[in-house]
């Protein structure tokens, strides 16, 4: 897997997008390249990074513009080839706006910006995500959202619990998401959203590794 | 071409809660106003928009509706259109 390239994708506003890519090529020695909205040529990247940030300054909704740039309309194609896609926050909401994801993120309950850390439960294997082994059924990772609220009806929920596409829940829910969910995968598994921040916990100088695991498992 | 004026009123579903319509019914009541029984925040979207008949300035702004301006997992929507 030497050449395994991670495409980072970059919209105007994103903001973690360096972050992501410090933690794969500084972390994990994965190669990335900064992928710029406007193109749809993906056909040099194995697996695909939307990071977190204000992509269109949350313009309309968060996600609702950068759903429309030519990258994610290349991106249907790239998830049906079965290769990997991690949406990290604002990434998270721009998968839910553009139905790759089902359900939306809304305003936090408290209207508070929440910026912490939480623990997480790992409630599926579903794309091998998560590192569930007996031992680690609970992460740790920080957040970092004003509108990071899942919301879905109840048909929705029940289909995400009935096919175990919940992938993460909030032991103590932060900002209000229906069942505690933090993070949610496509049917198929090669699809992860979540509103915490693995890539920001890759270095114990920082503060933990929980993260790496997801971010090492693009590569699968 | 016929050029319409439409106004398109996005809301949140009433299923969906609304934080910042709560915190502002908080501080209408703080204010002093009396009797508010609910209070939710949507938005408006002006349009001016051409095209053959209303007929087809609807089935344009339906749509940018129902793929643009309400993400209708959340949200539902409304508009008026006047004749310019």
């Amino acid at each position: 897997m030497d050449n395994f390239t991670v495409g980072v994708v970059v919209f105007p506003g994103s903001n973690c997008d360096r972050d992501v890519s410090w933690a794969l090529e500084g972390c994990l020695d994965i190669r990335t390249k900064y992928l710029w909205h406007e193109s749809s040529d993906l056909s040099d990247v194995d697996a695909i990074v939307l990071p977190g940030g204000f992509s269109y300054g949350d313009y309309l909704r968060c996600g609702a513009i950068a759903r429309f740039s030519p990258l994610i309309n290349a991106l249907d194609e790239f998830v049906k080839s079965g290769k990997r896609v991690l949406g990290i926050c604002n990434g998270f909401q721009i998968l839910t706006e553009s139905g790759f994801l089902p359900g939306a993120l809304v305003a936090n309950k408290n209207l508070n910006f929440i910026c912490d850390d939480v623990e997480l439960d790992i409630v599926s294997s579903k794309g091998g995500w998560f590192n569930n082994g007996d031992e680690k059924q609970t992460i740790k990772l920080p957040i970092a959202h004003g509108e990071g609220r899942y919301h879905c009806d109840s048909d929705t929920l029940k289909k995400l619990v009935d096919n175990d596409l919940i992938a993460l829940r909030y032991k103590n829910n932060p900002n209000g998401s229906s069942f505690d969910i933090a993070g949610i995968t496509n049917e198929k598994g090669n699809v992860l959203g979540l509103m915490p921040h693995p890539e920001r916990a890759c270095d114990d100088i920082i503060g933990g590794t929980d993260g790496l695991f997801t971010l090492k498992s693009l590569i699968l | 071409m016929d050029q319409f004026a439409v106004k398109v009123f996005v809301r949140l579903r009433p299923s969906v809660l609304d934080p910042a319509g709560e915190a502002t019914k908080f501080a209408s009541i703080k204010l002093g106003a009396e009797g508010i029984k609910s209070l939710r925040i949507g938005k408006m979207i002006e349009v001016k928009i051409e095209g053959n008949g209303e007929n087809e300035v609807r089935e344009k702004i339906d749509l940018l509706c129902d793929r643009l301006f309400a993400n209708t997992v959340i949200e539902d929507y409304e508009y008026s259109l006047e004749k310019l």
